[in-house]
């Protein structure tokens, strides 16, 4: 099974994965179910990085082009949410929406608005730091040169992040990494739910790998995993391809 | 009003939400019972309750079963609702519960059970359903407890032999049994040949059947896993005519709306009279797994037992303050 497995082409995987599928690679499953687990990851993956972009880049760039005491204080501290662990901020993102926390009465708690929470917390760090890397790398020149001919500090700004677009790219692609591979806190906040005929609510496929290791069905758990790794690959892929126009428009 | 203004607060988060989330067109209220499934189209023809989460939190071993899945399809088309089954160990399922988290709990372990009802979280315990505990091990059994009649007996021989023994230690329900065991086994379990692994049912049997070891397990885990695991039932419960102490009996608490205004407790009340009907509970009993049923419906019987009710030892004067 798992030459099979190595043998079918990305694109057959996904269409596979994607139709409501009795089986994939010879494991079966019920219909719907791989493809609404599938829907569920790239929901909350991609919603929790396109709001963390929307926070970090205009973070990075802005302190990446000012200096001020305490800067390298700050980027110590973004570096070392990098590394923060995923159950932790699954704990507090779980203590924040649960009925006894400050956000309870928005009854957030086993939603995917609480796993995007999560993951958002856990995105950010990384997206902010590998930005302000790439943008701190960018030749003084090409700032200097953007003031000179008058533009404003968000002509200076646009400026910078052009520049900047392929370590912005990877920036992005390595908070989808960590967004989508996560499993310890969408566990704990989302609850891994799935309805009786086998639709995700808040099951991931990293928490249905989870919960197919747990009963011992290594077989599905491999399964799901190799869609995961070609969900990870077809996305780096996209995002490269988009790099690449950039540079010939 | 705090209700309503709970409400208010409610549809007001969800709209910010939803606005944050760009597209997202979950609402606070239901839980975002996912829309656009097919969930959504029976719901809005449905009874009163049509479009309402019940949030269940409950075991591993029912819900790694599957039993789960197979009747709540049923409850969810009578009623047009969702059913969020959250499958945690028993004590999480229970704290998750007294946290106001979920509306409704399905649990085996009726000490704790007592104690969640005796604190005001729980109302309305019902007694559902029963399976019992197994003691299983290596074929080669290395304690020779094979046959033994008693449970606390077979644990001493584990623990003169020092054969490798694993413990959920999870604070489940059969985690639960298994240290009420070694406590009326006389034997406070330790060192390298008792190892605690803080898992499920499942992930317990694999890492045990991985290491030749002995562990408790649920007999419906057991039967669901055992196509996959070496391991084989050495000590048999009270359905195979073990002793009582291995009885593993289920049941089904309402979460107290009096204790937490948001609790979904009509909903909750519907599930345990539709569970404790006699057509599901004839379900559960006709619920197999390669060939072998795993589960026992209690809730219906022509000699009801009305002690189910209340916390064990519990009256009224003792509790008044």
């Amino acid at each position: 099974m798992p030459f099979e497995a190595t043998v079918q082409s990305v694109p057959a995987l996904l269409d596979a994965a994607a139709r409501p599928a009795a089986s994939l690679f010879g494991v079966s499953f019920r219909d719907g179910y791989v493809g609404s687990v599938i829907a569920v990851s790239l929901y909350v993956s991609l919603t929790a990085v396109a709001l963390s972009t929307l926070v970090s880049v205009p973070a990075a760039v802005a302190i990446g082009l000012t200096e001020f005491p305490g800067k390298e204080f700050v980027k110590s501290v973004v570096n070392t949410g990098m590394g923060f662990p995923s159950v932790v901020v699954g704990l507090v993102v779980l203590f924040a929406v649960s009925n006894q926390g400050p956000l309870g009465s928005l009854e957030l708690i086993f939603t995917r608005e609480a796993m995007i929470m999560s993951q958002f917390v856990l995105a950010t760090p990384p997206i902010t730091a590998i930005s302000l890397a790439a943008v701190s790398g960018v030749d003084d020149g090409v700032r200097d040169a953007a003031r000179v001919l008058g533009g404003t500090r968000v002509d200076v700004a646009l400026v910078v992040i052009k520049e900047a677009r392929y370590g912005i790219a990877t920036a992005v692609l390595a908070g989808f990494g960590r967004a989508i591979s996560e499993v310890g806190s969408v566990l704990i906040v989302g609850g891994n739910i799935t309805s009786a005929d086998g639709i995700s609510k808040t099951r991931t496929l990293t928490t249905a790998i989870q919960l197919e290791a747990r009963q011992g069905q290594y077989e599905t758990a491999m399964v799901l995993g190799a869609v995961l790794v070609a969900l990870v690959l077809i996305v780096n892929a996209i995002v490269v391809r988009f790099g690449d126009r950039g540079v010939a428009g | 009003m705090p209700i309503q203004r709970r409400r208010f607060v409610a549809a007001l988060g969800a709209g910010a939400i939803a606005s944050t989330a760009g597209c997202s067109s979950t609402s606070g209220d239901d839980g975002g019972g996912g829309n656009g499934t097919d969930d959504g189209g029976n719901a809005a023809e449905s009874v009163g309750v049509a479009g309402e989460t019940l949030t269940l939190t409950t075991t591993t071993s029912t819900y790694d079963t599957g039993l789960l899945d197979e009747i709540h399809t049923d409850f969810e088309e009578m009623y047009g609702v969702t059913v969020d089954a959250v499958a945690q160990g028993t004590g999480a399922a229970l704290e998750t519960a007294r946290n106001g988290d979920s509306d409704i709990v399905m649990v085996h372990a009726r000490g704790l059970e007592d104690e969640f009802m005796r604190n005001g979280y729980g109302v309305n315990r019902r007694d559902l359903m029963f399976n019992d505990f197994v003691i299983v091990g290596p074929e080669s059994d290395p304690a020779g407890i094979q046959g033994m009649g008693s449970a606390t007996e077979a644990l001493t021989a584990i623990a003169e032999a020092e054969a490798t023994f694993v413990s959920r230690g999870d604070e489940s329900g059969t985690h639960t049994k298994e240290l009420n065991l070694w406590e009326a086994a006389g034997t406070d379990p330790g060192g390298d040949w008792y190892q605690e692994t803080g898992t499920g049912m499942g992930e317990a049997l694999n890492i045990a059947n991985q290491q030749g070891a002995y562990t408790l397990s649920d007999r419906g885990t057991f039967i669901s896993q055992r196509s996959e695991i070496e391991l084989t039932i050495l000590v048999q419960g009270p359905i195979e005519d073990g002793p009582e102490i291995l009885s593993n009996p289920y049941g089904v608490m309402a979460v107290n709306p009096g204790v937490h205004e948001n609790a979904n407790y009509d909903l909750a009340m519907a599930y345990i009279g539709w569970i404790t009907s006699p057509g599901v509970q004839e379900a559960i009993s006709e619920y197999q797994v390669n060939g072998e049923q795993l589960f026992f419906p209690e809730a219906v019987s022509e000699d009801p037992n009305f002690q189910q009710y209340v916390p064990e030892g519990w009256s009224s004067e003792s509790d008044d303050e």
